[in-house]
């Protein structure tokens, strides 16, 4: 009796594993291993950041290249490259680490509010219906867009500012909320070494005085800083500043002529008193709105990584007339 | 700055509909059933109302409140319209604990573990009901004889309509004029079926409720009782029976027709109504229960979210 | 049984303070503001420049597309800049500024009160002469009416039906004009008729203007062809799609254009503009505004020169109440708030209304209880409450099968949504997300 249940049940097994192994060699899908190899070694939040939809198909695509120049884990970085790399036996391509910048300073004291916007607590649609709170249409509006589609809680908006601000040791420069602002004020830009960038923070294309007008902080288009900037890294257009930063080597001299306090430095140290200083009286400190810029003629400041560029700035002459 | 205009989209006015003013409008329907079980159930009606209302308001307080960690909405009328609805569901002896358990089960299980009110699958009340009938089926189902005014849990108890049917025993039926009016045992909101049909037509009237859902449930439950009526007239009570007896009334017109868990769509309600109406027959007619309304409405409300993914609205210039 | 549209609708408290109140006409103001963008479609291009001198009626831009209008000046005066200005779509956008000295016409217009109904022209110089007026919908939505009136190859037009429903609560400015221009509004409906070849027109008017009716009718009497319907009042009947199947109980499919059922529908001040711009060669640079709201000490019916201030026309009708809460331009229902009273009068503005402090603020957003009244309001048969939550979790493919792009934002649903959710806020974002995805598709 139980000879006869073994029997029959292990024939069903038997040739139930026969059509299970056909069926597995018929309909097999080869997948490149390497695939799910690369794709282990990366973050798995399929942020998208990467261009590709998701982390499978970024690693498909690490797998599929050639080299892995301009294939970037903008979560992971150079470490999870380098790893992907070593899977595919391939050079880690080159790339600048990115940060997330919100290019506006229209605090609540500087942009008095003229309005009170009473619909859905959303950028996006606030942003179908009008220019926003304040005079200046191009600015910040504070319903936090970019909040909600950070998954690394490194975006935030200030109360006291209504402003966004991005905490740089969270953001990935996964570029989310780049595409969440309906105002295009979020930029990606190179981390910069150190940490150190300069930015122009308005995307206000009024003319100068409208701008002005609406909010204490803006960019008047006045052009001093595309004057006075050594690298030609400065363009105006549309009233407009703009900071390229694949060009500017840091030298912090636009910010120092910015008659509005529109161009930010950040992460600089605070400034010495440089010994030799005519103007010494000037000098501020890094923090200031206006801080006086050294005089930075030195072409052999580079701005990769690594170096100590900055800080050899800061020790030279510090003259500004 | 001075007067700051408000900036808003479109469009710039509301209809001063509200959520409580719905909630208080479905109470008024229901106060002539509450009436006629005042009626016909005297003081026992009373007091199971105002200990389940009581119940259902305090759980509610109680969970938003401590559980939930935010302002308590007692105020919108949902859990006193659960209150009133759980009671015309209980018998009218039912002793306070029972009831105080069932409020918890309808307010803590079937509503607030969902995330409150709109978030619900199924309707509170019935959940609370069946809560009830599964843990306690000897207090459940047996409803005291009306006409004792002054008792509560002492008072005697009867065969309802739908336990003679299911006994078989139909020739001991209350007339259908006494099924109209309600006097006959049963829960204490069920018995009189012009009181809630009075109710059923002010919520026409001030737009609480649309007709897709009781009459598609009347129209099943009618058709489908009368074709075994045809069949089989001495094992199958009349349509008529059907309809003024047990839940079916007060189930069609205030528990199937809850907002929340009812479909959307006119085609969904009807689609909605008609599985109510067939599933209740079927309990009635070839189940051991007597009664198949709240199990009834309890699987369609189940089956509603797949209802509103298929049965759109009609589409205007769609076929 | 009067007719209305089939599916869905709300009738909100009709509130026409101004109703039976003559339309006054404004004197221009010192300076007009004429923004280049007063319709659909591309913005116009200035051909005048700073210290030009202009007459009214002296074209001022030019239509920069197919669809797109002429502009013209509404004022006497030399250019004083070409600038942005603030409009009602709430950005600053190009607009011409014109310094008003006198008020001197351009000689071709014909200023007498004379009624000219004889017509020699063929329908296609009478269409070129609306587009050179620069003639929009007048009822609100400003699509340049020529392109309207050139049915594209392979559909005929069978009727023109003229809304004079008027179905936003407050506004009059439609009903003060049949009523003082009734007879110049039946010779433009022919010239609409003969400019698009047909012989039938419906002229749709709600129930709640009897007076309107009556006049009309009468009046109709003299002309073959016109017809006067009397409709159910019901809110959104001016919708294009809604009056189609009011009037002619038929429904324009998702995604085609009314003359796919073979109407064409023209607003009743498109059909006295373009009597005026056809028989008196006066191009459109003065409209009808109505000016209410239940703390306005005169509601009113204007004719104003377009690019006047708002302000102007509020000063006017007694002031800005002390509690104004919001400045709309349009109806309640469909209007758009105003940042500002400084907002110029354009082609498309039918109304301006104050409401009050209380009027103005959202009551507080709670859950949805699916009740479902959302659903039986919708014009267009969608089920907002759905569309609303595909929005929120940026679910587009669901939205679009919803039909969320045939959304009308006619605000239904949100004004009848017992728990005040911002149903049309949400929809009208996830409608222009759609229509950009099927946009991209088929390119």
């Amino acid at each position: 009796m139980i000879l006869i249940a073994v029997i029959s049940l292990g024939a069903i097994g038997a040739i139930g594993a026969v059509f299970l192994y056909a069926a597995s060699k018929k309909f097999e899908v080869y997948e490149d291993p390497r695939i799910a190899q690369v794709q282990e070694v990366l973050p798995g939040a399929n942020c998208g950041g990467c261009g590709y939809p998701g982390c499978g198909g970024f690693a498909a695509a690490c797998v599929k290249a050639d080299t892995l120049d301009g294939l970037l884990c903008p979560v992971g970085g150079a470490p999870v490259m380098s790893q992907v790399a070593s899977i595919l036996g391939m050079e880690a391509g080159s790339a600048e680490p990115m940060v997330a910048v919100v290019r506006c300073n229209g605090t609540c004291a500087a942009r008095p509010r003229v309005n009170q916007y009473d619909g859905v607590q959303s950028c996006a649609i606030a942003s179908t219906l009008y220019g926003g709170e304040t005079g200046c249409s191009f600015g910040c509006l504070g319903y936090g867009d970019c909040v909600s589609v950070c998954n690394f809680d490194a975006i935030h908006i200030n109360p006291e500012t209504g402003l966004a601000e991005v905490d740089e040791e969270k953001c990935t420069s996964c570029g989310a909320c780049v595409k969440a602002c309906p105002k295009s004020i979020i930029e990606l830009r190179k981390k910069g070494p150190k940490s150190r960038r300069i930015f122009v923070s308005c995307v206000n294309k009024d003319k100068g005085g409208v701008a002005k007008k609406a909010c204490a902080n803006a960019c008047i288009g006045c052009g001093k800083c595309a004057k006075e900037c050594p690298f030609e890294a400065i363009t105006v257009e549309n009233n407009l500043a703009y900071i390229d930063y694949t060009k500017c080597r840091l030298c912090r001299k636009c910010v120092a002529v910015c008659p509005t306090g529109a161009i930010h430095e950040l992460n600089f140290p605070p400034r010495k008193e440089a010994a030799p200083a005519v103007d010494a009286d000037k000098v501020k400190p890094a923090a200031a709105p206006k801080p006086v810029a050294p005089k930075a003629e030195a072409p052999e400041v580079s701005a990769t990584p690594k170096t100590e560029a900055p800080k050899v700035e800061t020790k030279e002459e510090t003259n500004q007339k | 700055m001075e007067n700051k205009l408000y900036v808003s989209p479109s469009p710039h006015i509301h209809g001063g509909d509200s959520i409580s003013k719905n909630m208080y409008g479905v109470l008024i329907a229901l106060v002539p059933a509450f009436l006629v079980s005042l009626y016909f159930f005297g003081l026992g009606a009373l007091i199971v109302t105002v200990v389940s209302v009581f119940f259902c308001v305090l759980f509610e307080y109680l969970i938003q409140k401590f559980l939930m960690k935010k302002e308590p909405t007692i105020c919108d009328g949902s859990a006193i319209l659960t209150g009133v609805l759980l009671a015309f569901n209980l018998p009218s002896n039912l002793p306070v604990w029972i009831i105080a358990i069932g409020a918890l089960a309808a307010i803590g299980i079937g509503k607030m573990s969902f995330g409150g009110l709109g978030n619900n699958i199924f309707n509170p009340a019935l959940t609370g009901r069946i809560f009830l009938l599964i843990s306690f089926p000897a207090q459940m189902t047996t409803w005291p004889v009306v006409g004792q005014l002054t008792s509560y849990t002492d008072a005697t108890t009867g065969a309802t309509v739908l336990s003679l049917m299911n006994e078989g025993a139909l020739d001991k039926m209350p007339t259908l004029s006494d099924m109209l009016v309600g006097n006959m045992g049963g829960s204490l909101g069920e018995v009189s079926a012009i009181a809630l049909l009075l109710g059923m037509c002010y919520m026409l009237w001030k737009k609480i409720i649309t007709w897709h859902v009781p009459v598609s449930i009347f129209a099943t439950v009618f058709v489908f009782t009368g074709i075994m009526h045809l069949v089989n007239p001495v094992q199958y009570a009349s349509p008529f029976v059907h309809l003024l007896s047990g839940g079916l009334m007060l189930g069609a017109i205030f528990m199937a027709t809850d907002y929340v868990t009812s479909p959307m769509s006119k085609s969904g309600m009807i689609v909605y109504g008609v599985g109510i109406g067939i599933l209740t027959t079927v309990i009635r007619l070839f189940g051991s229960y007597p009664e198949g309304m709240s199990f009834a409405i309890f699987i369609m409300n189940g089956v509603t979210p797949l209802i509103n993914s298929y049965m759109k609205p009609k589409h205007f210039g769609g076929k | 049984m009067l007719r209305t549209f089939r599916i869905g609708g709300i009738h909100p408290p009709e509130n026409k303070l101004s109703a039976g109140k003559k339309i006054t006409a404004l004197a221009a103001p010192k300076q007009v503001i004429i923004p280049l963008s007063q319709h659909i479609g591309a913005p116009a291009q200035a051909v005048v420049k700073k210290g030009d001198p202009v007459k009214a009626g002296t074209l001022v831009a030019k239509a920069g597309g197919f669809v797109s209008a002429n502009i013209h000046s509404s004022v006497s005066g030399k250019v004083n800049k070409i600038d942005s200005a603030l409009d009602a779509s709430g950005y600053k956008r190009p607009a011409i500024y014109i310094d008003v000295e006198g008020d001197e016409w351009e000689e071709t217009i014909d200023r007498s009160e004379t009624l000219v109904k004889e017509c020699t022209l063929t329908s296609k110089e009478i269409v070129d002469k609306i587009a050179a007026a620069g003639i929009v919908g007048l009822g609100g939505a400003t699509f340049p009416t020529q392109v309207k009136l050139m049915p594209p190859p392979g559909s005929k037009a069978e009727i023109i039906i003229i809304n004079a429903v008027e179905c936003e609560p407050y506004l009059t400015s439609d009903h003060s004009l049949m009523m003082e221009k009734g007879e110049h509004i039946l010779v433009g409906v022919t010239l609409l008729m003969k400019a698009v070849n047909v012989n039938k027109a419906v002229i749709g008017i709600e129930n709640n203007k009897p007076d309107a009716i009556a006049h009309l009718t009468k009046l109709a009497a003299g002309y073959s062809g016109i017809e006067i319907m009397p409709l159910k009042v019901q809110y959104p009947q001016g919708g294009e799609k809604q009056l189609i199947d009011a009037v002619i109980r038929r429904q324009v499919k998702s995604g085609a254009l009314p003359i796919s059922a073979g109407a064409v529908v023209q607003n009743v001040g498109t059909a006295y503009a373009v009597y005026e711009a056809v028989q008196k060669n006066k191009p459109l640079f003065e409209r009808v505004v109505t000016v209410t709201g239940k703390a306005v000490a005169n509601p009113s019916n204007f004719l104003v020169r377009m690019g006047t201030p708002i302000n102007m026309l509020i000063e006017v009708a007694g002031g800005i109440p002390e509690n104004t809460g919001k400045i709309i331009g349009g109806g309640p229902m469909m209007g758009k708030a105003l940042v500002s009273a400084e907002v110029p009068v354009t082609k498309g503005s039918s109304g301006v209304l104050l409401l009050t402090k209380e009027e103005s603020v959202r009551k507080p957003m709670q859950d949805c209880i699916r009740c479902a009244k959302c659903v039986n309001v919708c014009p267009m048969g969608l089920n907002p409450a759905f569309l609303m939550k595909f929005t929120v979790y940026k679910d587009w493919d669901k939205a679009e099968a919803g039909y969320i792009q045939d959304c009308i934002e006619c605000g239904s649903c949100s004004y009848t949504c017992p728990a005040n959710r911002p149903l049309l806020d949400q929809i009208r974002l996830g409608k222009g997300k759609v229509m950009g995805i099927i946009r991209a598709r088929k390119s």
